[in-house]
């Protein structure tokens, strides 16, 4: 059996997608406060306190600057803590995904259901961003509200990159060299926290190749009632990051569990 | 109506050759055992009829339809009772049925509907919102099987069922299962409890090593594969030894002896005269009954430990 032949998609993902909301739905509060406290420290913390020492930086108030990583920022941890550790512990710990599959399901169909369901906590965590900073009066114009399917994006394309690493995983602890090699250093090189141009040239080089990049360089215009300019090649990295890793991480899992 | 058939499956992972050319087939409405020590390939078995994993060779037809290619689709009619409880720990015993449910596309009306009835059968009545962690292991098993039926499944199959359960918490289990069989659901059940096998199995086939090396009904295979009377000899303590005693004496009476530790175990067609014999012996004790399938099972897989 070719493990690596293309997903087979079918909206049989839903029912998994609502049994992983109904286990959300019970705790709600506390997992979207657990998701949504560093993000807003470093937007708050930063974009306050470190702002109010910095004159504009990349032509805006830092605070502005800074909200608009955050949201990406933001999106990214949670899709990749639920595409993580939420996702290994169904598959691995809790064996829900084996009681899952003895019903009339597919393991692309459950393979979508995660990575459906951390974009669309993930989208809430960035969402949940954006109208703080709306609350703050960071936000320009409803042009922001391209944000919400830009988050949603971010979701699957990090979501997607999570499972692949899950596929792989043999314990929890794995997840460390994920966040410490990758997850981290991407942080401090996609224009988060200060402007990519910074960077020493070869940098930018790596910077222009990171997903979160895209994502920034999407984000921050939308908040000053800027069109992102060659918009559609940082989406069309987004979606292409998104399938190809959902298409390996599918692969991956089936090699591990169906064999 | 098609229950499951298996040919000529094999399956192997590296050098080992897991399932080794199996062959059977269940009757519509029986109850079919696999028997097996630990490797044996039991549940590589299930998860090969299920589709779950693709088998090296072999042809499988579950519910009517080819498997592993149209297994999710069979699946639809079958239920199962994993090796391994996967109870949903975050969800009441009610959610985990009507969650459950939705994976074969059933209506939450309908679930909601069906699951009094269920939860009844498990003895679980009352028990609709208590949370996963507060059930005893029998009482999980129990709600694992009423979650097995929430599709109203043809076919059955249980890996285990009641591997770790206290005596009560076995005959319940066997209890249902016998009512599930008079519903007319055909029923694939693996366990290493010989007597479990031969209260509840038509027919059965013990497995060692991916291969059977018995089939039949429970009557069957002890008539073609055993003695049918087994006298136990033990020595006590300090007095004699039945191991002395039985390599010495014990040839001549009986049709087959097995020697482990402190007892000889005589496998014979005719009991009268050993029982004469140790009458007289003092510092001899005996147990004289009729062979079980334990005893088939020891004799064609040893008596060596599985791990
Ligand atoms: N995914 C797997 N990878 C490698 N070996 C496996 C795998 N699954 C089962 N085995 C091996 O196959 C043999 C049969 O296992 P199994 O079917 O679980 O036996 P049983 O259920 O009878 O105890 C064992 O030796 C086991 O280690
Ligand atoms: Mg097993």
């Amino acid at each position: 059996m070719n493990y690596f032949r293309p997903p087979s998609l079918s909206l049989r993902f839903v029912p998994v997608w609502r049994r992983n909301f109904l286990v959300w739905r019970k705790l709600a509060i506390p997992s979207l406060l657990g998701n949504l406290a560093d993000p807003m420290i470093y937007m708050l913390g930063f974009g306050y306190g470190l702002g109010s020492l910095l004159p504009e930086v990349g032509g805006l108030p830092y605070i502005t600057f800074i909200a608009a990583g955050a949201v990406c920022f933001s999106t990214m941890n949670a899709a990749t803590f639920e595409a993580l550790y939420s996702a290994f512990s169904r598959m691995q710990v809790q064996r829900t995904w084996d009681a899952i599959l003895n019903a009339p399901m597919a393991l692309d169909d459950l393979v979508l259901a995660e990575l459906v369901w951390a974009a669309s906590k993930a989208a809430l965590s960035g969402a949940a961003i954006l109208a703080v900073a709306a609350a703050l009066g960071l936000v320009a114009s409803p042009l922001a509200l391209w944000l919400l399917p830009l988050v949603f994006l971010t979701g699957l394309a990090f979501a997607a990159l999570g499972l692949i690493v899950t596929a792989l995983a043999p314990s929890y602890d794995f997840f460390m060299y994920y966040f410490t090699l990758f997850v981290t250093p991407m942080t401090l090189l996609s224009g988060v926290f200060f402007p990519v141009e910074q960077l020493p040239v070869a940098l930018q080089a790596l910077s222009a190749a990171l997903p979160l990049s895209h994502a920034v360089r999407l984000a921050r215009p939308l908040f000053s009632d800027e069109v992102p300019q060659g918009a559609w090649l940082h989406v069309a990295v987004l979606v292409a990051d998104a399938v190809a890793a959902f298409w390996l991480a599918l692969g991956l899992a089936r090699r591990r569990l169906l064999k | 109506m098609e229950t499951l058939s298996v040919s000529g499956l094999r399956k192997s992972y590296g050098d080992l050759a897991v399932l080794a050319g199996l062959t059977f087939a269940l009757r519509p409405g029986e109850c079919y055992g696999l028997l097996g020590p630990n490797g044996a390939g039991k549940t590589t078995t299930l998860r090969c009829a299920l589709g779950l994993t693709a088998p090296d060779d072999g042809t499988i037809r579950l519910a009517g339809l080819p498997v592993p290619e149209r297994a999710r689709e069979a699946r639809r009619r079958v239920g199962i009772v994993p090796q391994m409880d996967n109870l949903d720990p975050d969800f009441t015993v009610a959610e985990n049925l009507l969650v459950y449910g939705r994976y074969f596309g059933l209506a939450d009306a309908a679930v909601s509907a069906r699951i009094p009835q269920l939860l009844e059968f498990a003895g679980l009545a009352g028990r609709a919102d208590a949370k996963i962690n507060t059930l005893s292991g029998g009482m999980k098993r129990r709600l694992t099987l009423a979650r097995a039926l929430v599709n109203d499944p043809d076919l059955l199959f249980l890996d285990e069922p009641t591997t770790g359960l206290d005596p009560q918490a076995r005959h319940l289990i066997w209890e249902r299962l016998k009512q599930l069989l008079q519903q007319g659901k055909t029923v694939l059940l693996t366990t290493h409890f010989m007597d479990e096998a031969e209260r509840l199995c038509h027919r059965l086939a013990i497995m060692d090593k991916g291969r059977f090396i018995a089939e039949g009904s429970p009557r069957e295979v002890i008539a073609a594969h055993i003695e049918p009377e087994v006298i136990e000899v033990y020595g006590e303590p300090g007095e004699s030894s039945a191991a002395e005693w039985a390599r010495a004496e014990a040839g001549q009476f009986a049709t087959r002896v097995e020697i482990t530790g402190e007892t000889a175990f005589c496998y014979l067609t005719e009991s009268r005269p050993l029982l004469r014999h140790l009458a007289d012996r003092h510092g001899l004790r005996y147990l004289h009954r009729p062979a079980n399938l334990e005893d088939v099972f020891l004799k064609l897989t040893g008596r060596d430990l599985r791990d």
